[in-house]
């Protein structure tokens, strides 16, 4: 029977062209706005490292004005300064864990065609790698001797590797940076996490640093810094006077992968700041925290609030799509009492009635469904046009949000057609033959 | 009045009146916030930033050999470049206005770390700087030329005398006069003394979005770092040609540096507000595609109304109805269905603009907007079904006599 149907539905949707076309219409427009606002919500809001993100603490220390807190109400900052940055990774009592902050450096290409270019740089420690599951093409990280003995020595990414080596394995080879020369211990696979959550102090959505470096480099060879610095005193001058200051510019991660590590973790740093309060710092109450990836990603707002707002406008746009459409459908359904009440005369059972009615509308609405992807599809490209390298890691169609735009299509639609059918396949058959 | 007909018809398929005013209600609810949205962006986008801003573009200067030598190089661009013809004056700045990224520093009243204190943007400039961003000087004196000082990488202490916004004057000393500010001490950095010697119109800070983004404050000292920005004001309409200009004189007097970043003050402003404008076009999209969707909807229903009522319209023709009576009962029938959405949209509005200022700090919107966002909606109401009521007026008596 279900042929039948369809050939039914066709037929109606032929005579009611321009009404069948405007419900079409408003369920593709309507799932086009809404899924894009969602896109765009979704990779803002979506977990960056799902195997280990509950295991994975960042820190942080109120370290902070005895006067004001860093945020009201009662927020430690949101990074660490150098002091406790270093005094926690000689402590070393997690599983594995890396004090990291931006800085950029000079890059001269060997192949003296090649200008010279500025490179974003994230310097950090051995255990950022393992401890983010960053894939390598070539070698891997560098080594906990390395970090100690500021050794000269590069993970480049396979950008930067593909720029300055063809591509080529170049572990082993080196590269001239900021007057130094560096040796190359690693190269890394595309590993480009959105939002990029070991730093969101900074835009969350910019792209991996092309290189990465021991952390002690950036005191070595004074590389210049990216990313912000607050303080709430003066620091003095001279690095040495910086260095020792209550600045913070530094993140700080580890990981814990059971409770038992975090309680512990949480105990340590609990004692450390005791310890320090005996030297004249840490004058505010005791005010440690460790967040988990996710728990941090939404402290710091990761999904700005205009994405938000736009998410209600999105859902509630669909909402007035729908209802345009079961207004419509409605509408039709009805003014076809007389042909539903001569089908009833001739033996249709109010089943078959529902079947017919919800073929049709399933039709509509599967037809809106697939120009409502199209729809998504531009809008993302819109959002690209309008926003350009903002939202450059944003604007993905990825097919979890294609298949739920799928089956919020053809869902929404039977929905949409569920009552109207329901009413339609309620027709008095006698009332209707009586009344012609 | 046919309002006794038009309720009892109504009553007979409650579920599509509902449904359409429904619609109503949530269409209005978007676009009344929506409308407002938009007005406070573009509110934003178009505050002066106090600047020149067509006749002005920067460059940055990074040096990366070993022996490149900061001080010189600095001076001899500024030298080269102010006497470029076309070019009105050239500065180093540590930071642009607008570009997102800057310093920034608290000034007191009272030197102390638990005094009060005003949070201020801090723009390193020589005595050209006016000059160069075009701000005027109200009252005080500009920086004369051995005011001005290297300021090292790592230097944490400032020079004595600043030149500060209007805005940051009237924050810090409300009741006393503009004139009567100049030659104050303030202190920065808890205690460090400095001196108010002028005041400029106005400056804003380099981000948009902060708070406090009027209160600017101009010091005289030049920055030593080996990456350095120059900010250029061209005569009037040749920024474009004396960019290149400016871009091949660094490159060809120093090679020991990368030139680059180069930029104008007008790309930089769309830059700084193009989340802001963004958001203002997507909710222009969406409040003109919501009405017009719901338009199109209030016609397609009121045409299928029609069709099933065309042997009605014809009896009541037959019995002495005019054209115009015909137009009347859609029209109210219209009008009592937009009336109840509306109502209940006003409702919805007030509580959307209630959540939104409450969890994302959003405007709270005029009262004003709330009626007339539902005289708007009445009044598409009634000019969508104009079209189908027409075709109402036009059914002919003669149809009461035939049978379907």
């Amino acid at each position: 029977m279900l042929p039948y149907y369809f050939r039914l539905a066709l037929l109606s949707i032929r005579n009611n062209l321009w009404l069948s076309l405007l419900m079409v219409a408003a369920i593709a427009l309507g799932i086009g706005v809404c899924m894009t606002i969602v896109t765009v919500n979704y990779i803002m809001g979506s977990d960056p490292i799902p195997s280990k993100s509950d295991q994975l603490f960042y820190v942080q220390l109120d370290s902070w004005d005895p006067n004001g807190a860093f945020r009201e109400p009662d927020e430690p900052p949101n990074q660490v300064t150098y002091l406790d940055a270093m005094a926690l990774m000689q402590a070393k009592p997690a599983l594995r864990q890396a004090a990291m902050a931006g800085a950029s450096l000079i890059v001269t290409p060997e192949d003296a065609d090649l200008k010279p270019f500025i490179e974003r740089i994230r310097a950090t420690y051995a255990d950022f790698f393992p401890m983010f599951e960053v894939p390598f093409v070539y070698g891997g990280g560098w080594t906990q001797a390395e970090d100690d003995n500021r050794t000269l020595v590069m993970v480049l990414s396979k950008t930067i590797n593909d720029r300055l080596f063809g591509g080529e394995n170049s572990v082993g080879r080196t590269v001239r940076a900021s007057g130094h020369t560096f040796t190359v211990v690693g190269v890394m696979d595309d590993w480009s996490p959105v939002p990029r959550f070991y730093d969101v102090t900074t835009n969350p959505f910019e792209e991996t640093a092309g290189v990465f470096v021991p952390f002690n480099l950036i005191t070595e060879l004074d590389l210049p810094r990216n990313g912000n610095t607050n303080c709430w005193k003066p620091s003095g001058d001279g690095m040495q006077a910086f260095l020792n200051s209550e600045c913070i510019w530094i993140q700080f991660w580890a990981e814990l992968p059971t409770v038992t590590d975090q309680q512990a973790y949480l105990d340590f740093l609990n004692g450390y700041v005791l310890q320090q309060k005996e030297l004249g710092r840490f004058q505010r109450p005791l005010n440690n925290r460790l967040n988990d990836v996710n728990t941090w990603m939404d402290k710091q707002q990761v999904v700005q609030d205009e994405a938000r707002i736009l998410l209600v406008v999105a859902v509630l746009f669909l909402a007035v799509c729908l209802l345009n459409t079961i207004g419509l459908l409605l509408s039709k359904y009805l003014g076809r009492s007389p042909e539903i009440g001569l089908r009833r005369a001739l033996g249709a059972s109010r089943g078959t009635v529902f079947t017919q009615f919800t073929v049709e509308s399933a039709l509509i609405g599967v037809v809106g469904g697939v120009f409502g992807i199209g729809l998504t599809w531009l809008g993302l490209r819109g959002l690209e046009l309008l926003f350009g390298d903002i939202v450059d890691n944003l604007v993905q169609l990825d097919w979890v949000m294609v298949a739920s735009a799928v089956l919020l299509a053809i869902v929404a639609s039977i929905l949409a057609g569920l009552y109207p059918a329901l009413r339609a396949c309620n027709v008095q058959p006698a009332g209707q033959l009586k009344a012609q | 009045m046919e309002f006794g007909p038009i309720m009892r018809a109504l009553s007979r398929n409650k579920t599509g009146a509902v449904l359409l005013a429904l619609q109503i209600a949530f269409t209005m609810t978007v676009v009344v916030n929506a409308w407002f949205m938009i007005g406070e962006r573009l509110g934003l986008i178009d505050r002066p930033s106090g600047l020149v801003e067509a006749d002005m573009f920067y460059v940055t200067s990074t040096g990366f050999t070993d022996d490149f030598n900061v001080k010189t190089t600095i001076d001899d661009d500024l030298r080269t470049l102010r006497q470029l013809p076309g070019v009105v004056d050239v500065v180093t700045m540590n930071a642009i206005p607008l570009s997102g990224g800057g310093w920034s520093m608290s000034l007191r009243i009272e030197p102390g770390d638990d005094t009060q204190s005003w949070p201020v943007a801090v723009y390193m400039v020589d005595e050209h700087g006016v000059n160069t961003l075009g701000s005027q000087l109200i009252v005080g004196e500009n920086f004369s030329p051995t005011d001005v000082e290297w300021r090292e990488m790592t230097q944490a202490s400032w020079p004595d005398k600043v030149v500060i916004s209007k805005a940051m004057a009237q924050a810090m000393f409300p009741d006393t006069s503009l004139s009567q500010v100049i030659g104050t001490t303030v202190y920065i950095s808890n205690d460090e003394p400095v001196t108010i010697s002028g005041i400029i119109d106005q400056l804003q800070a380099p981000w948009s979005g902060w708070d406090s983004v009027e209160q600017t404050m101009l010091v005289p000292q030049k920055i030593a770092f080996s990456s350095v920005r120059y900010m250029v004001r061209t005569e009037p309409g040749r920024r474009d040609e004396l960019m290149p200009v400016v871009e091949e004189t660094l490159s060809r007097t120093n090679d020991g540096r990368l030139v680059r970043n180069m930029q104008t003050m007008t790309e930089t402003r769309e830059r700084s507000y193009s989340l802001d404008k963004g958001l203002a076009n997507i909710l222009v999209v969406v409040m003109v595609v919501l009405v017009l969707i719901t338009g199109v909807g209030i016609l397609g229903l009121a045409s299928f109304s029609v069709r099933r009522r065309t042997k009605q319209i014809g009896v009541r023709r037959a019995l002495g109805a005019t054209q115009s009576d015909i137009m009347r009962y859609f029209l109210t029938e219209n009008a009592c269905i937009s009336l109840a959405g509306v109502m209940l949209g006003a409702g919805m509005t007030v509580v959307l603009n209630v959540w939104l200022v409450g969890a994302m700090g959003f405007p709270k919107i005029h009262w004003i907007a709330v009626p007339l966002g539902m005289l708007a909606l009445v009044l598409i109401g009634q000019l969508s079904v104009i079209g189908p009521a027409r075709r109402a007026c036009a059914v002919s008596p003669a149809v009461a006599t035939r049978t379907v």
